[in-house]
């Protein structure tokens, strides 16, 4: 019986994105060329996104795009990790707006496509630690949320930034079942919304993010874990007082404001002193801040970690 | 024959048919691990799939008694000791996952982990106590302990039941739906034990009420 997988998977083995996506794309469109004389032009999971190599890019071994868009918590979609790959096909992405409001001097509506082209794209590959003690790495396609910010200019009175993700029961199953409270909400002090780390992300693996991924804007804050990370993403709102969060409210005890990475300070039931990368047998250790410490670390200088989990 | 009263021929193969089926989810497991199918995180899906079965096969066996009295086919009976050792088969697979897939005999990890993971803490109890059951299942045992004493020990199968329940509803994050159905069959199994222990009590009260007290009202 395999139980899993060696990491060192000869390239050769690999079915080479090329035919993977020919696959794919044959379905798409098949499936989908009735329906495509009847929708504007709208932006496929899977078409293409290019962006700039970034300085921010880690060289640990990337997760395969496979167990990247299959092994998702996103309980819009289900609560079960196979469940967003297999319900997200109910989500449209297009039309699409974002709203950033709150207390900046110009608030705006966004549209996705203008979104798209707001900041150049840059690919950054990041780690991505769940608060369930897996892990992965990613390479993202996106920008530093701080170009959007800047453009709709925060007032003296911003001190937090929240996110807020669609709430459509008809698009998105899950949220039929109460198990959080909706719309999924998340939020960051704004020196970590400014953060060059913290990105506002479009795509991966070179293509738009499939929605299971959080189509089709979400946020990546490598330092924190996934969950902080709000997919789907249909309104920013900058404001004075600390949001509280969807999982703030899911289990207070449990999930606090910051939730940064930190292998020191466990959750109330599980340690998260080690995680499983996925695709790797042996647990590795987790690292402080998930090894962005240079990055990040003086965000948190003085501040008691435990106490602010 | 009827199926109240099952010769023994159909029996043992009514006993190869559950026996077959019983095997089916490790067979899956199995087959899903042939061709790679266990999904990004292999080892969850096999600690998850095996802690399951144990649960289900726990409440299963639970469910004999009742629906042998309700029924009154007596031969289920014979059927319980096979189905509670696929709890314990299903248990200590889990329990091997979790030692040798997930921790790798990290002792340390593991000692911690009982200490203070509350879930690991009242898991580990509850498949320990599995052993001795395990242990006094064959014909020879029940000779050697003694009908009543055999009866006891294996109450402790309550324990067991209702630790793992617990085990499985402290390890959920958030979506309690499975633990909750877990939690609401056991308590059935469990509440049709009490009521048929109280009923019985009442009724040998009232037979001895009844032995002495003269039967006409004066």
């Amino acid at each position: 019986m395999k139980t899993y997988r060696k990491t060192d998977i000869k390239p050769s083995e690999i079915t080479s994105k090329a035919l993977f996506h020919s696959r794919r794309r044959f379905m798409q469109m098949t499936a989908g060329a009735s329906l495509a004389a009847l929708l504007p032009t709208s932006v496929w999971a899977g078409e293409k996104l290019a962006g700039k190599k970034s300085t921010y890019t880690v060289d640990d071994e990337l997760t395969p795009y496979k167990d990247i868009t299959q092994y998702n918590n996103f309980y819009e979609f289900g609560t079960s990790k196979e469940d967003p790959a297999v319900n997200a096909g109910s989500l449209k992405t297009r039309p699409w707006t974002v709203t950033v409001e709150g207390e900046v001097h110009k608030p705006k509506v966004f549209d996705i496509d203008e979104l798209l082209k707001l900041a150049p794209m840059e690919e950054r590959i990041y780690r991505f630690r769940c608060v369930e003690a897996w892990s992965m790495v990613v390479p993202w396609l996106g920008y530093p949320l701080a170009e959007l910010l800047k453009q709709v200019e925060p007032t003296g009175n911003a001190k937090y930034v929240e996110f807020i993700s669609l709430h459509d029961p008809e698009q998105m199953l899950g949220q039929k079942s109460s198990v959080l409270e909706w719309p999924y909400r998340e939020g960051l002090r704004l020196d970590e919304a400014m953060h060059p780390l913290t990105l506002l992300a479009f795509g991966l693996y070179g293509e738009v993010l499939p929605n299971q991924n959080g189509a089709p804007m979400r946020m990546v804050i490598p330092w924190k874990y996934g969950f902080k990370s709000a997919k789907a993403i249909v309104k920013i709102r900058l404001v004075e007082q600390q949001p509280v969060t969807s999982w703030m409210q899911a289990g207070p005890g449990e999930y606090g404001f910051y939730s940064n990475v930190n292998p020191k300070v466990d959750h109330k039931r599980w340690s998260q002193a080690k995680e499983r990368r996925i695709g790797e047998f042996f647990k590795r250790k987790t690292l402080m801040f998930n090894g962005y410490v240079e990055e990040v670390g003086q965000l948190y200088a003085g501040m008691d970690l435990k106490m602010n989990f | 024959m009827t199926i109240k009263n099952l010769n023994d021929k159909s029996l043992a193969w009514f006993k190869a048919v559950i026996f077959l089926l019983a095997l089916m989810p490790l067979t899956k497991l199995g087959l899903q691990g042939y061709h790679n199918a266990l999904g990004a995180n292999p080892i969850e899906k096999i600690t998850r799939t095996t802690g399951y079965w144990t649960l289900a096969f726990l409440l299963i066996t639970l469910s004999v008694t009742p629906v042998r009295r309700l029924s009154g086919w007596q031969w289920l009976v014979r059927l319980r000791r096979m189905l509670g050792l696929f709890a314990f088969f299903y248990g200590s697979l889990h329990f091997l996952t979790y030692l040798v897939l997930d921790q790798f005999f990290d002792c340390d990890g593991i000692v911690k982990d009982i200490l203070k993971r509350p879930y690991i803490t009242i898991g580990f109890p509850s498949f320990l106590l599995m052993l001795p059951l395990a242990a006094t299942s064959t014909n020879a045992m029940i000779h050697r302990l003694g009908g009543k004493r055999w009866q006891h020990l294996h109450r402790l199968v309550y324990v067991c039941s209702i630790g793992g329940v617990v085990h499985y509803w402290w390890l959920v994050k958030k979506d309690l739906t499975n633990p909750i159905i877990f939690a609401a069959l056991l308590a059935i199994l469990l509440g049709f034990r009490v009521a048929y222990w109280h009923l019985q009590s009442r009724k040998q009260h009232l037979f001895a009420n009844a032995s002495t007290a003269p039967l006409g009202r004066p």
